[in-house]
């Protein structure tokens, strides 16, 4: 039997300090389930770039908008959902910052980080239309109904 | 922890020991009023050390792009010294260490300014 769905919502401002907020609140979850170190870097750090993607593209620092970040624990899986208020966007348009000709452009490196620190990393439209981004990365080993590791 | 950045002079390379984190807000600007100062004072090789940064995220990567341009675009040079494994990686994803000219020495890399 699956253990029981842990998730944290949280509603942050559009200001430079949600960034920071986020990130050490993704931090936290993946420390308490368990990730090594260097792990929850990656997440905590895929994480602020959802957020400065929400509130610097997405909301276009806005203060009136929002934005939505849930954190959820499942058994084998830490997803992060970013959720802004702004017009969304098609992964597809979005220039590789790998290709020789954008090696020198100082922005749109967020989302390839996004994908390259999370095992699975898809952008859909929220429900208003804003970007909702959606990042899923393996818990180390599964956790049982009594919240201990179960055996390998 | 903000970025700190302290300057020191070798004949006519600029050395700036950077300490703290380079990201969105702060960091990013410190770095690039520091760059433009230096290009503004007449400064064109600038050896930029990273010892104490363990922490760049996209914002700070594209103001060290940023950064790499305006010298170049100065007919100066720019180049990063004693990378932390975490910026070092972040470079390497991102296929900076293409773009960058990366010392591990410092003596090696004043060296390796034109003359």
């Amino acid at each position: 039997m699956a253990a029981k769905t842990q998730r944290i919502e949280v509603m942050l401002e559009t200001l430079l300090e949600s960034v920071d907020l986020a990130e050490s609140i993704s931090m936290r979850v993946a420390e308490a389930a368990g990730f090594p170190e260097e792990e929850v870097h990656k997440i905590g750090m895929a994480v602020r770039e959802g957020v400065i993607n929400a509130y610097n593209y997405g909301n276009q620092q806005d203060r009136q908008k929002k934005i939505m970040m849930t954190v959820e624990l499942q058994p084998d899986n830490m997803i992060v959902r970013v959720l802004d208020q702004g017009k969304g966007f098609e992964l597809t348009e979005i220039p590789d910052p790998l290709a020789e000709e954008n090696l020198l452009r100082t922005s749109g490196r967020g989302l390839f980080l996004m994908r390259a620190f999370m095992d699975d990393f898809r952008v859909e439209r929220g429900p208003e239309g804003g970007a909702h981004l959606i990042m899923v990365k393996k818990l180390p080993q599964p956790v049982s109904d009594n919240g201990k590791h179960k055996p390998e | 922890m903000a970025l700190q950045g302290t300057r020191r002079q070798l004949g006519d390379v600029t050395i700036v020991d950077f300490s703290g984190k380079i990201t969105l807000g702060e960091g990013s600007a410190m770095l690039r009023n520091t760059v433009r100062e230096l290009i503004n004072s007449g400064n064109k090789k600038i050896l930029l050390s990273l010892y104490d940064v363990d922490y760049i995220d996209s914002s700070g990567i594209g103001e060290l792009v940023s950064a790499y341009t305006t010298v170049k675009n100065a007919s100066g040079e720019l180049k990063l010294l004693h990378l932390t494994k975490r910026v070092h990686d972040i470079l390497q994803i991102t296929r900076l260490f293409t773009v960058f000219d990366v010392q591990s020495e410092e003596g090696a890399a004043i060296r390796s300014f034109k003359s």
